[in-house]
């Protein structure tokens, strides 16, 4: 099943489920017909909740630089003994 | 599957990497010591001589191990590996870029990730800990996390980092996945992981460091994101 088709069936049983709870009446109406809304102000909180964390916790490395650095001088050392041309970029 | 009888062809797609291919070369010769592998060097006619520089390395490595396999011009980097897995005569490929932002020390941990795990596929992430990226700025670190979360909410794709394009495949694991991918760009990494998941494949992911060294260029303009939404809508509809 394509993708797309997994998110409708899950946005038409959710859509169910809120035509349902309007029916029975559980909560008040009033309620209910908001509950769309909710849901998706709460779904966009948690995207830039995600994206927050996300940034706040994002891996960094900076000996890497530094490690590569030494890695290209040993690799060009040892080429340039071997005849390789490893002048310009 | 014997870990002995295993053979690695590592296809490294080059256009103008004169200096970076000798590099790398190196570097994979000097962490892959005890593994049979060969590297399929595919370039893209570059003007700046990267070819010759790949002969000059055959010399001195020899051209059972690296092999030259170029093409006329720049034909993009899906067809790359398509005319790389051509030559491969491994049963595993990894695919990683030219410019030393893929450093060939992971190559050992993609090897073992995959012996341990039977993966038919191992990828490469830099967000999880362990992994990392170095030389992005504020901006680029939020376009990047924006358009994972976006891509994770849209897609469930199974993996951490789908941008990603260093990865070891199984050799018919590759063939057949390339096969059903169209997209170009980094839209293409992104279809074929995504169309992999798909199929079911086991994917394993190890985490890798990335040194962006195209310092100051700024990949993400207005014209980039566009592009990057319209491979979301295209996958979330065709996968």
């Amino acid at each position: 099943m394509k993708h797309v088709l997994k998110l409708l069936s899950l946005l038409v049983v959710i859509s169910a489920l809120w035509i349902g709870l309007l029916q029975a009446s559980i909560i008040p109406q009033s309620h209910t017909w908001l509950l769309p809304i909710y849901f998706i102000v709460s779904l966009g909180c948690y995207g830039l909740l995600m994206v927050g964390v996300g940034l706040m916790r994002f891996p960094t490395c900076p000996q890497e630089a530094l490690l590569l650095q030494q890695d290209i001088a040993e690799a060009k050392d040892f080429l340039k003994q071997k005849g390789v041309d490893v002048g310009s970029d | 599957m014997d870990a002995e009888t295993n053979k690695y062809s590592i296809i490294v797609p080059t256009y103008n990497e004169r200096l970076n291919i000798a590099l790398i070369v190196y570097l994979i010769f000097k962490h892959l010591r005890d593994v049979d592998f060969e590297i399929i060097v595919v370039d893209d006619g570059s003007p700046d001589g990267t070819q010759e520089i790949v002969k000059q390395l055959q010399k001195l490595y020899g051209e059972d191990r690296i092999l030259l396999r170029p093409r006329a011009k720049k034909l993009g980097l899906g067809t790359a590996y398509i005319h790389g897995l051509k030559h491969a005569s491994g049963n595993f490929v990894v695919i990683m870029d030219a410019d030393l932002s893929h450093h060939p020390k992971y190559l050992p941990s993609f090897i073992k990730k995959q012996l341990e795990t039977g993966a038919s596929i191992v990828t490469g992430t830099r967000y999880v800990t362990g992994g990392g990226v170095h030389g992005w700025n504020l901006m680029r670190k939020l376009t990047s996390r924006g358009a994972n979360v976006l891509a994770q909410t849209l897609l469930w794709p199974g993996v951490s980092d789908l941008t990603g394009s260093f990865r070891l495949y199984k050799k018919s694991v590759l063939e057949d996945v390339i096969s059903s991918c169209v997209s170009k760009g980094y839209v293409f990494q992104m279809e074929m992981i995504v169309r992999a998941s798909r199929k079911g494949y086991h994917i394993e992911e190890v985490p890798i460091t990335f040194v962006d060294r195209v310092f100051g260029s700024s990949k993400l303009g207005g014209s980039e994101i566009v592009e990057y939404l319209k491979g979301l809508i295209y996958l979330m509809v065709t996968t």
